[in-house]
């Protein structure tokens, strides 16, 4: 009996005809050939989250980002008037990566009032106009008004900072993101500054790490041992399920109820839960936000305990009720390796003991994403044997059926479309 | 005997210091990762048992504005939680079956 009531279909699953109940294949996450059309088809068309405004906190605050999935490094820079441009990172003279530090290869992010290229000189404002060249009267016809810094296109939704590399999006980001993402505004993201950052090189498929966070049911056992042994033994028995799947366009939510850790048996909890009052729920002394969006908590579950949403192709927003949010970005660096970034967002902590309970957070984190991130690379090397080639999915990883159906989408229209011009 | 790290009313906790006073989370994984499971163990008996008197202390000053021992008393906090995962729950220094992985912290809040 499900604890949960399913929709009239029956299930999750069926109640979105379009995904079907049949098994599932992972081609798409073993074969370098639908890697390299999932760059084109994907990462030079979606809006890609590549960070937060507070990372831009004034005039000529920039920092570059690496996205080697679409073969480019941008620019994010603050501009004179407060707002953020986003530039590829390539100097218009010989194609010097424009700015880095000691290893070209590796991302950076200081303040400055002008990029200069280490090559030859050649200087760039803020909003990227050509400014100086170095002997320019060796140089023939040089028109510096058209060679300014290569623009990419970049929007800010609720401070967080998206690019898109397509010479003309098809959507704007708003349009891009949908209602069932947008009905996150007015969360309070701006008061949530404390950052954690983790960063992985993780040897699996990016699409797999993204399955790994959109279902709750491999908890109880992957996890199992991080708890106490009659907790443990209670949530295999309990299993898991969500009340409340949700699809919008290319996006995901799945919303799950609580568990209010200091209400459970003393014996139910790790000792060093009880000292720092916290654990990976997050800490027992939530801040107050003031009232939550109309798009949260979905079902209404009271205790409510998270909702994740999954903003296609490889960010993740994951709120808990405890008044801390995590964020998630899948870099794709091949078939089968991509580097996972995790960020843990708090409010300034306003007591020394606040700051514990941030730190209790944030190792539990680490304790469970190395957990998640080995298994990853198991799954990866198996996939790849092709022993097997069709997997079962249940109804509690509707979500994974979905990234996957929207991933062969996106990479069957691009492919249609370049038949199509090509004819 | 070197100079005291720890506020004086932590005396007893000054031999952990000089393993266990660690700045970034880095540094504090790695401790754990080189340590033996009878020294992170008698760290971890020493310190739960002073750690409402440490946050006690701590939470005197703000966040700010922490004179040097009392960071240094926060760091041994962080270390504290950092062994409690293999003292209560693994009995050993690395999570089971996760060789393979790892996941470091870039960017942490300061004190």
């Amino acid at each position: 009996m499900p604890r949960w009531p399913k929709p009239a279909e029956g299930s999750w699953t069926q109640h979105y005809p379009e995904l079907g109940t049949a098994p599932m294949s992972y081609d798409d996450s073993i074969s370098p050939e639908f890697f390299e059309l999932e760059r084109d088809a994907i990462f030079k068309r979606a809006w890609l989250n590549v960070g937060r405004i507070e990372q831009l906190p004034r005039t000529g605050s920039y920092f570059t980002r690496e996205i080697h999935a679409a073969h480019s490094s941008i620019i994010l820079v603050r501009d004179r008037d407060g707002s953020v441009n986003a530039f590829h990172n390539i100097c218009r003279h010989r194609g010097n990566k424009l700015v880095w530090n000691e290893f070209p290869r590796e991302e950076t992010a200081g303040t400055c009032r002008q990029f200069t290229c280490k090559y030859h000189g050649w200087r760039y404002g803020l909003d990227g106009s050509l400014s100086f060249v170095q002997q320019e009267s060796e140089f023939f016809d040089l028109d510096k008004d058209n060679l300014g810094l290569a623009r990419v296109h970049c929007e800010v939704w609720s401070g967080f900072i998206f690019v898109n590399l397509a010479a003309e999006p098809r959507q704007t980001l708003r349009e891009f993101l949908g209602p069932m993402v947008t009905g996150l505004e007015g969360y309070p993201f701006d008061q949530l500054t404390e950052r954690y950052t983790y960063r992985a090189e993780v040897g699996a498929n990016w699409k797999l790490y993204l399955d790994a966070f959109q279902e709750f049911y491999h908890a109880p056992i992957l996890h199992g041992k991080q708890t106490p042994d009659n907790f443990s033994v209670a949530a295999q028995q309990a299993g898991f399920e969500a009340p409340h799947y949700q699809l919008d366009g290319p996006h995901r939510l799945v919303s799950t109820s609580g568990v209010v850790t200091w209400e459970l048996d003393a014996a139910m909890r790790k000792p060093m839960e009880d000292i720092t009052r916290s654990g990976l729920f997050g800490p027992w002394d939530v801040p107050d936000l003031g009232p939550m969006p109309a798009g949260l908590n979905p079902a209404g579950c009271e205790p409510w305990g998270l909702d994740s949403f999954q903003l296609w192709p490889n960010f993740t927003i994951l709120i808990w009720s405890g008044g801390w949010y995590l964020t998630y970005q899948y870099w794709p660096t091949s078939h089968n390796t991509h580097i996972f970034e995790g960020n843990l967002y708090f409010t300034p902590a306003r007591t020394p003991r606040d700051r514990v309970a941030h730190e209790m957070a944030a190792v539990t984190f680490k304790e469970y994403g190395l957990q998640d991130s080995s298994t990853l690379e198991a799954t990866q090397l198996m996939l790849e044997s092709r022993a097997v080639t069709t997997f079962q999915l249940n109804d509690q990883e509707i979500l994974l059926r979905h990234l996957h159906k929207v991933a062969a989408d996106w990479v069957g229209d691009y492919r249609r479309e370049r038949a199509e011009a090509q004819r | 005997m070197s100079t005291p790290v720890l506020p004086a009313e932590f005396a007893d906790l000054e031999q952990f210091a000089a393993i266990w006073c660690l700045p970034s989370e880095t540094e504090r994984y790695d401790q754990r990762l080189g340590s033996t499971m009878s020294d992170m163990q008698r760290f971890y008996d020493a310190i739960t048992a002073r750690a409402e008197d440490a946050l006690t202390y701590c939470d005197k000053f703000s966040i700010d504005e922490m004179p040097e021992d009392a960071k240094n008393l926060m760091y041994l906090l962080y270390s504290m939680i950092q062994v409690s995962f293999p003292v209560e729950v693994w009995r050993q220094p690395r999570i089971p079956d996760t060789g393979a992985a790892s996941l470091t912290c870039v960017l942490e809040p300061g004190l």
